[in-house]
């Protein structure tokens, strides 16, 4: 190295100064992640409902009017999803779809046509082989071990990618700041940011603290929730005793949500 | 030696650059932080029971780093009971917790969160207690 | 090798003024997206990606269309192409840069977009496309640079930079094979749910990166006293013809699975994108221009005395550039998203501020190649050419 000139000399400096400074830093900002002294424990509450693999069932029978408006109301307020009329900006957790739309596979003129036009709750199918989950780069929605595909909206960078992935067109995305859509917020949940997606959460948040999802609530029975490898749990004993069909079977995802004809 | 003035103009820019903040806070207050822990919640507990989480050297240091723990604990793993190191037992929220004790954010978290030009975007989502609630949409 | 940039004529400080003013446009408006969301674009909750992917989509095609010029030239020593190996490698830093741009003004909440690094997940695509993407800048930016230098040095490039040229011409269709399994490992959507996506990428890139190459080199023969050679323009209007025609048989082999099959969830787009759907039809304009542009640049590019002769030769590589960017650039993405999963249709059509912003991104690209290829050509102007169109190194 003794003929080296002091253009290459500045340079060596400069780049050995940023490598020392950044390396140095990533170091510090690697090691420094975890708490100094890690106290206190995390545990899950004693009243929270556990399950091997969570799943609901809808019957359509015994759906009216009344009952889809409730479910749908209840599950937007307590969340705080706004109300956005523009349907090109607009955000829904469950909502209401007629029947050919639904099952596009059976739709066909010479069935009831009653059938057909029949609305039908529709929201995220928590599915067991989920493709939104598959695509995320962030694992900002990712699935539990209880079987809920969950959001993680601080996480979320906003790609949009996880809806492109789904079949069922469950997912919403904030195209906006929403604050300024919600009428009445709940003070106990929060809202979402503009630039992050969400959907339904099979009401994790009340599950862990032993409550039912909202919607099943105000079902009146017409929205059955349980643990569905549990044997004696309800959607078990409905589905051994009754036709149920679920979305878009062929594509392998393999949906939670079983709807009883 | 060859561009003098260009040289000693742009030694002038950086030179400036560097040290405005210090130049531009010559003869300004030096305004610490006034922190108001007393709020209406917080004074109707009994003497005794004034705790925080943890204790307040710690929630000082780390609170961001805990909420950041609670964050995952909660959302991504579903556990909703922290015990802390003296073994009582807390739901973890930042707005149904912290926020029931330290109703006063603007005279709270606010007065050092200024002071030190930080600008926590969890309120962005989670919603402030009632006294700071901003009606137009925020960054 | 920067300074030999900032010596241009009038026209050349003209032109980066010219897109300094459509940058600065851009980014204004994108401060007003940052600020009041992704609604002021035309996307919807249906039609969740538009203009800005569909842009990125292209733009990856573009970029890996530089090894159909490294390839022959590294690999086989196609002497025709050593004047503008260069060239094409510029143009792939260029349009990377505008793919990674593109993704960025698309994202809900750019500032977290370190947590794809930070939480690695090997199962999404789009972890893969990031790390490809940015390896294929760096990887060109390096090669370009490093044989540049040593051309303006009279040298011949140091051998060590080899095997990153082979690692480059391996990468190239990496990353369009990359992007086109984004789209067909989606299993809702039928219009991209087909095993010849990644191939059509592929044929759809080389078929509108060499056109434009054929007309960038033009330019710099126009503008510069850099003569990429007369043989080079047309092996590359060869190899643009050639992919063209596979692109168009290829979209003929997916009309003809759709259709003959009978399969109505696989026939619905295309029918959206060429005649209308429920009376929905915004697209079907933009999907005529494209196949009349396809017809023209193929029977242009194709036919020899056409090809040969520099006037319909460009207009034949301008149709091929356009017809593969109005394909891929809005009617791929916005096709697969129409029909909605419950079968009705939600159109799409880019807003003003998504168009300012698009268009602030490729006049930065433009920007970026304007520079580059200013000082690819300073040095290039020097070399000495002998009769058969070698370059002599200086003495």
């Amino acid at each position: 190295m003794s003929n080296i000139d002091r253009r290459d000399f500045l340079k060596i400096l400069g780049v050995g100064a940023i490598v020392g400074i950044w390396g140095g830093s990533f170091f510090e900002i690697v090691n420094k992640r975890e708490l100094e002294a890690s106290i206190g424990s995390y545990k899950k509450a004693p009243e929270a409902l556990q399950a091997k693999k969570w799943a609901m069932v809808i019957d359509i029978k015994k759906l009216n009017k009344k009952i889809i408006n409730d479910c749908i109301e209840i599950c937007h307020s307590i969340h705080n999803v706004p109300t956005i009329a523009n349907p090109k900006e607009e955000i829904k957790w469950i909502w209401e779809e007629k029947f050919k739309n639904v099952f596009p596979e059976i739709k066909d003129q010479y069935l009831s046509y009653e059938l057909m036009e029949m609305p039908v709750l529709v929201l995220c199918n928590h599915c067991d082989n989920p493709p939104c989950v598959r695509v995320c780069p962030t694992k900002a929605t990712f699935k539990r071990k209880d079987g809920i595909v969950m959001m993680d909206m601080h996480r979320c960078i906003g790609c949009r990618f996880c809806m492109a992935g789904c079949p069922y067109g469950a997912r919403s995305f904030n195209w906006r700041d929403p604050r300024q859509y919600i009428k009445n917020e709940n003070k106990e949940f929060p809202f979402r940011m503009k630039g992050v997606v969400e959907k339904c959460t099979f009401c994790y948040e009340r599950l862990a603290r032993g409550l039912p999802p909202a919607c099943v609530e105000v079902s009146q029975g017409a929205i059955v929730f349980g643990d569905i490898e549990n044997p004696e749990s309800a959607v078990r004993k409905i589905l051994s005793t009754n036709l149920a069909i679920r979305r878009k079977p062929k594509l392998g995802t393999n949906p939670s949500v079983y709807y009883l004809l | 030696m060859y561009d003098t003035w260009k040289i000693i103009a742009g030694l002038l820019v950086f030179i400036g650059f560097v040290t405005h903040p210090f130049i531009l806070s010559i003869g300004k207050e030096k305004l610490r932080p006034n922190v108001e822990i007393n709020s209406p919640e917080i004074m109707s507990l009994p003497e005794g029971e004034r705790k925080c989480i943890e204790p307040k050297e710690f929630m000082r240091k780390e609170h961001m780093k805990m909420l950041n723990k609670w964050r995952d604990a909660v959302v991504r793993e579903g556990k909703t009971l922290y015990v802390n190191s003296e073994g009582k037992s807390f739901n973890m929220s930042l707005q149904n917790t912290c926020i029931q004790c330290h109703s006063n954010k603007s005279k709270f978290c606010d007065e050092c969160h200024k002071y030190a030009h930080v600008k926590p975007y969890c309120w962005d989502c989670h919603i402030e207690p009632k006294e700071n609630i901003k009606k137009e949409a925020k960054l | 090798m920067l300074e030999l940039s900032l010596k241009g004529s009038p026209r050349y400080w003209g032109w980066l003024f010219f897109l300094a003013i459509l940058i600065g446009a851009g980014f204004l408006t994108y401060l007003y997206q940052f600020q009041v969301g992704l609604g002021i674009t035309g996307m919807s909750r249906d039609v969740s990606w538009g203009l800005y992917i569909g842009q990125f989509t292209f733009l990856v095609g573009v970029a890996a269309s530089a090894v159909t010029i490294v390839l022959p030239y590294y690999l086989h020593n196609y002497k025709k192409y050593g004047r503008i190996a260069v060239i094409g490698e510029f143009l792939a830093v260029s349009s990377i840069l505008m793919c990674i741009l593109f993704i960025f003004v698309d994202l809900g909440q750019p500032t977290r977009i370190l947590n794809v690094i930070l939480h690695p997940t090997p199962s999404s695509i789009m972890f893969y496309d990031m790390i490809v993407l940015n390896v294929y800048l760096i990887l060109n930016l390096l090669c370009g640079w490093v044989i540049l230098m040593s051309e303006k040095k009279g040298a011949p490039p140091p051998s060590w930079i080899k095997p990153f040229l082979y690692i480059a011409i391996l990468w190239a269709p990496s990353i369009h094979i990359v992007t086109a399994f984004l789209y067909q490992g989606l299993p809702g959507r039928d219009y991209w749910m087909t095993a010849i996506m990644a191939a059509k990428f592929l044929s759809s890139a080389f078929a509108s990166g060499p056109s434009l190459l054929v007309i960038l080199s033009m330019l710099i023969r126009k503008f510069t006293n850099f003569d990429p050679g007369k043989e080079a323009i047309q092996t590359l209007a060869k190899t643009s013809a050639y992919f063209l025609v596979v692109t168009i048989l290829f979209y003929l082999f997916e009309v003809f699975t759709a259709f003959y099959s009978g399969i109505s969830s696989h026939q619905y787009p295309i029918i959206y994108l060429f005649k209308g759907l429920d009376g929905y039809s915004k697209l079907v304009p933009v999907m005529s221009i494209c196949i009349l542009l396809a017809v023209i640049g193929a029977l242009i590019l194709v036919t020899p005395p056409l090809r040969k002769w520099e006037v319909t030769l460009t207009i034949g590589a301008a149709s091929t550039f356009l017809c593969m960017w109005l394909e891929k650039g809005i009617t791929l993405v916005v096709g697969g998203f129409i029909p909605n999963p419950f079968g009705s249709v939600f159109e799409y059509w880019p807003t003003l501020p998504e168009t300012i912003i698009t268009i602030g991104v490729w006049a930065l690209g433009f920007f970026v190649l304007t520079i580059l290829y200013k000082i690819a050509s300073s040095v290039k102007e020097k070399a000495i050419f002998d009769k058969y169109g070698e370059k002599q190194i200086k003495a």
